[in-house]
């Protein structure tokens, strides 16, 4: 539907004023503050050694986060939206649940469960597998925190798209698979971009949860985000912004690669 | 034989199994199971504590006050959200592409970072006059800049999907604007704007970082039940912060489901 | 159908790329916050390394990162590499007892010290020693706005209408009981009289408080960002800030308490950990104390930098009231204590 003239402007301008308000006039502050002293003085705060370990850590955690809650989240959308079967509502539930609890308690619950004195705590030490104030750890909480974007993602998109092709491709003889990778994938990959440009945002900004099971060892169990409160604490506040700033930068590649790579299919 | 090419129903009723079967174990690996520690953890000094430290007139406050603010922040969300996204897929304007790269920013920004961003722009130094830390609307504001991106991103990509040629048959049929919006599109777009509000309350209500900058933490005003709990932790109460976390899972709950009820019956409605 | 050759490669790059990604040894940067590629905290490379692990709170980093290069440059250093850890002090504490390694802990309340003696993680003898278990003191001091415009010189003038203080959430700040402990001790004539005290703090509280931030620092955060006429904080924290470019000014009042900053080695550690110690309690190490605002517990110290640190003539200690497991159980109990019912009484008070 073509949208009337002043109601698209109105729109617009509504959308934008919203937009000034809660999101481009912070986030310029923020950039502002960053680049203040001085791209060199920027650059600096971000090659520090302790910098570059966060950042290899920060990419790591996150890149382990997003290929695991995009492949499982994709698995439990077909379940969703395309499953048969009773009480879709408490799955519904219970993937909206690591953000209702609060960042700390995420942290404690895993230190209760995988922690030395947790339910698992003997069990992982006589294996010698440390998790908590470990790497492992600090992906646990990831995960946990980021499961829900693309399962949300992609379940109304399936559920908007229609089984309609796949009945078809599974009437001429297509196996599951193929109908899955040359059918449904196809269809739900917009999606699959957002929500993987959403898990990526939020798995590098994660900072409650990780904040309690990293044990913030400088130069190893230290992700970005902790970095940027220890600058805070610190008195260091331009680096804390470059080192946000360095996250931003992040989001923002994630968020065009995934749209290029969509795009580019659009066009093919 | 039979010459009649039966449809090969039966790898599609597998593989929906199999997916059911691996996400639940997922699920219940993942989320379920530390969950469950922080249930028995509440439960350690046995119901009597469990309930003192849920009935603590602090605890029913924060709990009240972040309800009420995490609703607001999904039914505001609902809206802005949905019409950011309409003029983002919908509408050509010059730097459009970079709006939408920013719509992600508040998510991967340190919940520290926002918070002393939005105190530096509308609290006591704002440059805008603007003066409103340490209030109440603090904390909805706080909320309302981590939750952006939620009903944004989840109605895009349903809006790009969407089949306009029912639009175009309903306009050739003479249906207004509105006509087809409300009976259209909106039902189409309602499981992701309800998608969306729904993870927007969820985050809204655990949200600790940038509004423990924002807001002051008074009880009985602008503490919400996150710092409540993290107060509980940080003296050695861990069984009462199990405890305060427990009912606000559950309200959360409640909540969500009534979101996601609301939803089926506003789309049952118009169909 | 051009789209599944296209998808199947998408991800296959996006997998390949996260699992060379994971392969990536996250630790290949170093631990040091040095801008301009400092020398690390990581020391020489030779044989028979050790490594030791110091889990802190989080104020003295700036203190640590000074005195770990100049402890490694003496012969019990030499070859020990350090793996550092700071957070709030309770947190740390925390996550000690939860499994957290360390061979050098050092705390702001005693409280997070005593956890880990009962959980059999610090020797119970950790307090005998020359400077009973101390690494450095300080005392509760006013920072005020540069000039002191409002002229906040004593506990009185807190109390005057319209002076707006600033002061961190005690319960969500353990290393922020200080500040009440000293408002609290400075009116109750060092613990003489509690009814004064209680009297005083909850005047404070429910007239002058209006903003409770998280911890010390962000209430430094939130003074500096404009709010509020007085913060309540430690007198290291005025110093480190000032001399980290921060525009405040500081007061002494003339009642105080005194801030003990403990510090020992786990069960444990290595050898090396106690020549840390020990090295850390020698002059060199305290006069870099010193210049960050921090009272030293060497006497030779303290003394050759009498005139930075004046002692308030009503000094008094958290042992005058009582230690700190009476006054955690009387005062801060989150549900019985008193303070703890003045917090409450003071919400419910804004709220209406």
């Amino acid at each position: 539907m073509t949208v009337s003239r002043p109601w698209q402007l109105t729109m617009r301008v509504l959308a934008i004023a919203w937009l000034l308000a809660l999101l481009l006039v912070p986030v310029a502050l923020i950039f502002y503050r960053t680049f203040e002293p001085g791209i060199g003085a920027v650059w600096d705060s971000i090659t520090t050694p302790a910098a570059i370990s966060a950042f290899w850590l920060t990419i790591e955690v996150s890149a382990i986060a997003v290929v695991v809650n995009t492949v499982l989240g994709v698995v439990m959308a077909l379940a969703l939206a395309r499953g048969r079967w009773r009480g879709k509502w408490l799955m519904d539930t219970v993937i909206d649940l690591p953000f209702a609890i609060s960042p700390v308690v995420v942290g404690l619950s895993l230190i209760l469960v995988y922690g030395t004195t947790g339910w698992f705590g003997r069990d992982l030490a006589d294996a010698g597998i440390q998790v908590i104030f470990s790497t492992p750890g600090i992906v646990l909480a990831t995960v946990f925190v980021t499961l829900p974007f693309v399962v949300r993602e992609v379940t109304p998109v399936l559920r908007e798209v229609g089984d309609d092709q796949e009945q078809a491709a599974a009437t001429l003889g297509a196996s599951g698979w193929q109908t899955f990778w040359r059918i449904t994938l196809p269809s739900i990959r917009w999606g699959i971009a957002y929500g993987v440009v959403l898990t990526t945002a939020r798995a590098i900004g994660e900072f409650g949860a990780v904040s309690v099971v990293s044990g913030k060892v400088s130069g190893e169990t230290e992700t970005l985000t902790l970095l940027v409160e220890k600058r805070f604490a610190n008195f260091d506040l331009a680096g804390a912004y470059a080192a946000s700033a360095l996250l931003a930068a992040i989001a923002l590649l994630t968020l065009l690669v995934m749209t290029t790579f969509n795009r580019r299919r659009e066009e093919a | 034989m039979s010459v009649i090419a039966l449809p090969r129903r039966r790898p599609a009723v597998r593989s929906g199994a199999l997916a059911l079967g691996i996400s639940t174990l997922w699920l219940s690996v993942i989320v379920l199971l530390p969950l469950a520690a922080v249930v028995v953890r509440s439960l350690d000094g046995g119901v009597g504590d469990f309930w003192d430290a849920v009935s603590s007139r602090q605890a029913v406050a924060a709990l009240r006050f972040t309800i009420l603010v995490s609703l607001a922040t999904a039914a505001i969300n609902a809206v802005t959200g949905t019409l950011l996204a309409w003029v983002l897929v919908r509408d050509r304007f010059p730097g459009k592409k970079v709006v939408n790269a920013l719509i992600d920013l508040p998510f991967a920004l340190p919940t520290i970072v926002a918070g002393l961003t939005l105190l530096a722009l509308y609290g006591p130094n704002s440059p805008l006059g603007i003066d409103v830390a340490f209030t109440q609307f603090a904390v909805l504001l706080a909320l309302l800049f981590v939750t952006q991106p939620f009903v944004v991103r989840s109605v895009q990509p349903v809006l790009i999907e969407v089949d306009r040629e029912m639009e175009e048959a309903a306009i050739s049929l003479g249906a207004s604007n509105r006509t087809v919006f409300l009976r259209i599109i909106l039902p189409n777009l309602l499981p992701a704007i309800l998608s969306g509000a729904g993870l927007a309350f969820a985050r809204a209500v655990g949200e600790f970082g940038s509004i423990v900058l924002i807001s002051g933490n008074v009880p009985f005003d602008t503490q919400v039940s996150s710092v409540y709990i993290f107060k509980l932790i940080e003296s050695d109460a861990p069984i009462g912060a199990a405890a305060v976390s427990v009912v606000l899972l559950l309200v959360s709950v409640i909540v969500l489901a009534l979101i996601r009820l609301l939803g089926r019956w506003g789309a049952r409605h118009d169909r | 159908m051009e789209l599944a050759p296209k998808m199947k490669a998408r991800t296959l790059v996006a997998v390949l790329t996260a699992l060379a990604t994971v392969l990536v040894v996250a630790a290949c940067g170093g631990s040091s916050d040095e801008k301009g590629g400092g020398s690390t905290a990581s020391g020489s490379s030779g044989g028979g390394k050790t490594t030791l692990s110091l889990v802190a709170y989080s104020t003295p980093q700036v203190v640590y990162d000074e005195i770990i290069p100049e402890f490694q440059k003496t012969p019990e250093g030499e070859g020990v590499e350090f793996k550092t850890s700071f957070g709030a002090s309770g947190d740390q504490s925390r996550a000690v007892e939860a499994g957290l390694k360390a061979d050098v802990v050092s705390f702001s309340v005693e409280p997070d010290m005593t956890r880990l003696v009962d959980a059999g993680i610090v020797a119970p003898t950790w307090k005998d020693t020359p400077t009973d278990g101390l690494v450095t003191t300080s005392i509760v001091a006013f920072v005020v706005r540069p000039g002191n415009p409002k002229n906040i010189r004593t506990w009185e003038d807190l109390l005057k209408p319209g002076v707006e203080v600033l002061t961190p959430n005690p319960f969500t700040s353990g290393a922020a009981k200080w500040n009440l402990l000293a408002a609290y001790g400075q009116a109750s004539d060092g613990g003489k009289n509690p009814e004064a005290g209680l009297a005083y703090v909850e005047k404070l509280v429910k007239e002058h408080v209006k903003v409770q931030d998280k911890s010390g620092r962000e209430a430094l955060q939130t003074f500096v960002g404009g709010q509020g006429d007085v913060l309540l904080s430690y007198e290291y924290e005025a110093v480190t800030a000032q001399r980290k470019g921060e525009d405040v000014d500081y007061v002494v009042p003339d009642d105080s308490i005194r801030i003990d900053i403990d510090i020992a080695t786990t069960v444990d550690a290595p050898e090396q950990a106690t020549s840390f110690l020990n090295y850390v309690l020698s002059p060199p190490a305290q006069e870099l104390f010193a210049a960050w605002g921090y009272r030293p517990v060497n006497e030779e110290v303290l003394e050759a930098h009498a005139d930075q640190f004046p002692e308030p003539p009503g000094l008094f200690t958290i042992e005058d009231l009582g230690g700190w497991e009476k006054v955690n159980e009387e005062l801060f109990d989150i549900e019985n204590g008193s303070i703890a019912k003045i917090e409450e009484e003071a919400g419910v008070a804004t709220s209406e």
